[in-house]
């Protein structure tokens, strides 16, 4: 089963709608790259109607930190893990209103989280500016038993739910912001392919 | 004359078998000695008499057995059904299409009589006589759409159309070949179809899309797709591969005759009126190699069909494992005469 | 694929609602009921008078849960190709027409968490009947509605008295303006914008939205543009290997029609892409005038919209 991967949402790139009346930044790790990267060709006066949601994950979490803030956004908040950062989300989003342009920028799974707060209030997930940074890990869902693997670099894996031994097809659910896991030894139990480190 | 239902199963035992008639009547995909892709879409206009497109809905001799199925299938997995919530409308539609369809048809089965919104529903094989309010979901014991397809068979996907596009946003989908509704719900025409091999590549997909886009009320087309199954399993979805992956190693050269199954998928598309959307049916027919070969036009050409099968399109379908010995067991129901065009048997 | 099924109608009403517009109520002539429908959809509307001619996109602004019959609403255009003109002169009651089944190219976006319509003018036509579906499914909607004057303006007093303060009447003559800004500022995420009306008010929408942070996503338009009459020009036809004169008031859809030949088309008005043709061959300039295309592909002169645009030159080859 090999397939190419056009149910895989593209990430081009982060730029600034110059007529949100908020600009609400949500980034991750490496992301923060991206934001900065943004500042560097946004309009005159882009960040005093911005709110930067920062998940300071990795080894450069402080200095990026420091250099997000010097944006002077008129709200930045900085929150500790994907989880966190998703519960200020959706607290921001109840009260959002029209004229609200949502950013994204970090891993896959992290953006993937973003788009599913974004669709559960009704933003289309095309008008959410999405940039891809940082690592290539996979959040997976098995298809068998519908559990969430986080953090997948290689193929196959084994379910940390129900431990079958799943390849990772190359097909994703904007919905549950996931790849698609399928037991990779359904036909003849034990005949699984050596580990490839796929997504670093 | 009614139809006779037969009591059998798709799992366990695997009792389903195919009489004469089912035979006769089963959709029979190929109409020349080779295959490719295809969009092939036309009109879903009446077929002959006996046959699975003499009705717009079709409901044969495993109607019974097919829904037991169904109730099963849900009973251990409920998230086969689905529907974002901006879908409600599309299902009323569903069930109008879907009652008015199947009572105009077979009227010694089914009844349905409209007074305004005040509906009466009579399904006599499955003993279910309901009245309900059209439009009030509070009325019937199961949401629309799960309502009436739990008494339709094939599977059903309703399709919204926004931004000149199709969304995946509904569906009962028991019995489907390798696809997770629960994973593609929500997904666009062109990201559930990512997987299929071969034909985005020659534009397929966008001759399909911008033809469907375009459907009319009143103008429902078809079209005709397959794959192989080992043993008649219905559900054949991803989430149990785990457990019905093993079948494919089990055909041995004595056993293909019983044991592979051509499968057909009667894909039917409806534009449905108030709700703008689409109905995707995807009904799947099972007919043995034992009994194709009561055909002899039809195995003459499946033979040659998988003889000159494109590889990947033979990995996409999972048949790799028992491929040659099926082509091998087939060869000896091909005696090399030509065959006639079409797919009707000579 | 071919052109859209066609249904014969009669004429039980016809109605001068304001000295400009003439609605029309159509029952089928063969049999007890027309096709259902969703808000939003339209007919093309076909009739012929000896030497006068009219296929025209009108938004159907019946109920869509009454099937019993259609009702449409003309806007006399003074200066039209005459289609608009010959309805108001000769389609009274008791006549036969010839419509095509409905087709939706402006639909209800149910995902919406509210939805605002904005009507200018005869662009209330389509939200007569999304109006009705909207409220009987219980949505959240409101409606703006911009005439000139009370006498002029058309359906406002029945749809008042049908949603209350759910409708807003703006009238020119009494300087009302719609307070768009206002409007667009506050709404809750997920809601979306529907506008219909005159072309300048449907840029000045679209554009007051964007101004406003509005995404794309959010803002739906219903925009038909009426062929617009140029000069005399030939078309070959290269799989039929025929030549076909276009007339200066005809449009190329038309002149093939004519002829004898059945193209696909929806909305006939440049918005759906179904009748989009193949360009052989292009001695000259393709006079774009859809909404369709991208501007890259207007600019590589490889395709035209055979319903609303034009050639000038010394030769054109479609693929038809």
């Amino acid at each position: 089963m090999t397939e190419p991967m056009l149910s895989r949402p593209r990430y081009p790139g982060l730029s600034a709608d110059p007529h949100a009346k908020l600009n609400l930044i949500v980034c991750e790790g490496e992301g923060a790259g991206a934001v900065l990267d943004l500042a560097a060709k946004a309009p005159d006066g882009f960040f005093s109607r911005a709110a930067i949601l920062f998940c300071a994950t990795g080894a450069s979490g402080s200095t990026y930190q420091t250099k997000l803030e010097s944006l002077q956004p008129a709200n930045f908040w900085v929150l500790p893990s994907i989880a966190t950062a998703m519960f200020r989300l959706k607290g921001v989003l109840a009260t959002a209103t029209m004229g609200t342009r949502l950013y994204a920028a970090g891993t896959e799974p992290f953006i993937g989280s973003v788009l599913q707060e974004a669709l559960a209030v009704g933003i289309d997930f095309k008008s959410v500016f999405t940039e891809h940074r940082g690592s290539a890990k996979r959040r997976i869902q098995c298809v068998h038993c519908k559990g969430l693997t986080e953090d997948v670099t290689a193929s196959p894996f084994t379910c940390a739910h129900c431990g079958l031994t799943l390849f990772v097809r190359d097909h994703y659910s904007r919905r549950l912001g996931a790849f698609q896991g399928v037991c990779v030894d359904a036909e003849v139990p034990g005949e699984v392919p050596p580990v490839e480190e796929l997504y670093p | 004359m009614g139809l006779m239902f037969k009591d059998e199963t798709y799992r366990g035992d695997f009792t389903f078998y195919n009489s004469p008639e089912a035979i006769r009547h089963f959709p029979f995909p190929f109409h020349e000695d080779k295959y490719m892709y295809a969009v092939n879409i036309e009109p879903h206009a009446p077929g002959p008499k006996g046959s699975a497109y003499e009705f717009p809905i079709d409901v044969d001799e495993h109607y019974v057995a097919d829904m037991k199925d169904r109730a099963i299938v849900l009973a251990e997995d409920p998230l086969r059904c689905q529907s974002l919530p901006h879908m409600i409308t599309a299902e009323w539609d569903l069930v109008e299409l879907l009652m008015t369809s199947m009572s105009e048809a077979y009227p010694e089965h089914f009844t349905l009589t409209r007074n305004g919104d005040a509906w009466h529903w009579i399904n006599r094989p499955l003993g279910i006589d309901d009245e309900f309010t059209f439009g009030d979901t509070s009325t019937l014991r199961y949401p629309p759409m799960e309502y009436i397809t739990r008494q339709c068979q094939g599977d059903f996907c309703l399709l919204d159309q926004r931004d000149g596009d199709l969304w995946m946003d509904s569906g009962m989908v028991t019995s489907q070949a390798d696809w997770s509704l629960d994973f593609d719900i929500g997904m666009s025409f062109k990201e559930w179809h990512a997987p299929v091999p071969l034909a985005h590549e020659v534009g397929i997909f966008d001759r399909a899309l911008k033809f469907l886009l375009a459907m009319q009320i009143g103008r429902p087309v078809r079209r005709l797709n397959w794959t192989m199954t080992i043993n008649p399993r219905l559900d054949t979805s991803p989430e149990n591969y785990h457990k019905w992956g093993t079948d494919r190693t089990t055909v041995t050269p004595e056993n293909v005759g019983d044991k592979v199954h051509l499968r057909v998928e009667l894909q039917a598309l409806w534009r449905l009126p108030r709700s703008n959307a689409i109905v995707f049916s995807i009904r799947g027919y099972l007919i043995k190699m034992r009994e194709v070969a009561t055909i002899p036009k039809w195995s003459r050409r499946l033979h040659r069909v998988l003889k000159t099968l494109p590889p990947e399109l033979a990995a996409y379908k999972g048949l790799t494992r028992y491929q040659q010995m099926t082509i091998d067991w087939l060869a000896k129901h091909d005696d090399g005469a030509p065959t006639t065009p079409g797919v009707w048997p000579e | 694929m071919s052109a859209p099924a066609e249904i014969r109608v009669r004429v039980t009403e016809a109605e001068a609602v304001t000295p400009a517009i003439k609605r029309l109520k159509l029952v089928p002539v063969t049999s007890n009921a027309l096709p259902d429908f969703s808000g939003g959809a339209h007919t093309v509307v076909h009739y012929t008078d000896g030497p006068r001619h009219v296929r025209n996109p009108y938004s159907l602004m019946g109920s869509p849960f009454d099937s019993s019959a259609y009702q449409i609403s003309v806007l006399r255009v003074p200066d039209s190709r005459g289609g608009s003109a010959l309805i108001h002169d000769s389609v009274n009651e008791g006549t036969e027409i010839t419509i095509t089944s409905p087709i939706n190219l402006f639909p209800i976006d149910r995902r919406a968490r509210r939805h605002i319509l904005i009507a200018g003018g005869i662009g209330i036509t389509p939200f007569m009947a999304m109006t009705a579906q909207l409220d009987r499914e219980g949505a959240d909607f409101q409606l703006h509605y911009a005439m000139r004057c009370r006498d002029t303006g058309a359906y406002w007093k029945v749809l008042q008295g049908l949603y209350g303060h759910r409708v807003h009447t703006y009238f020119d003559d009494s300087n009302q303006t719609l307070p768009l800004t206002r409007l667009l500022d506050g709404q809750p995420l997920g809601t979306h914008l529907y506008v219909c009306g005159p072309a300048g008010m449907i840029d000045w929408v679209l554009k007051t939205a964007r101004h406003a942070g509005w995404p794309d996503e959010n803002v739906h338009y219903e925009r038909f543009a009426a062929p617009p009459p140029g000069n005399t020009f030939a078309v070959e036809l290269a799989k039929s290997k025929r030549t076909i004169e276009v007339g200066p008031r005809e449009s190329v859809l038309e002149a093939i029609e004519a002829a004898g030949i059945e193209p696909q088309f929806l909305c006939r008005g440049g918005a759906c892409g179904q009748c989009e043709t193949a360009v052989v061959c292009a001695d000259g300039t393709l006079q774009h005038n859809d909404h369709y295309l991208s501007d890259d592909e207007k600019a590589s002169g490889k395709k035209m919209m055979i319903c609303v645009s034009r050639f000038e030159g010394a030769r054109l080859v479609l693929d038809l």
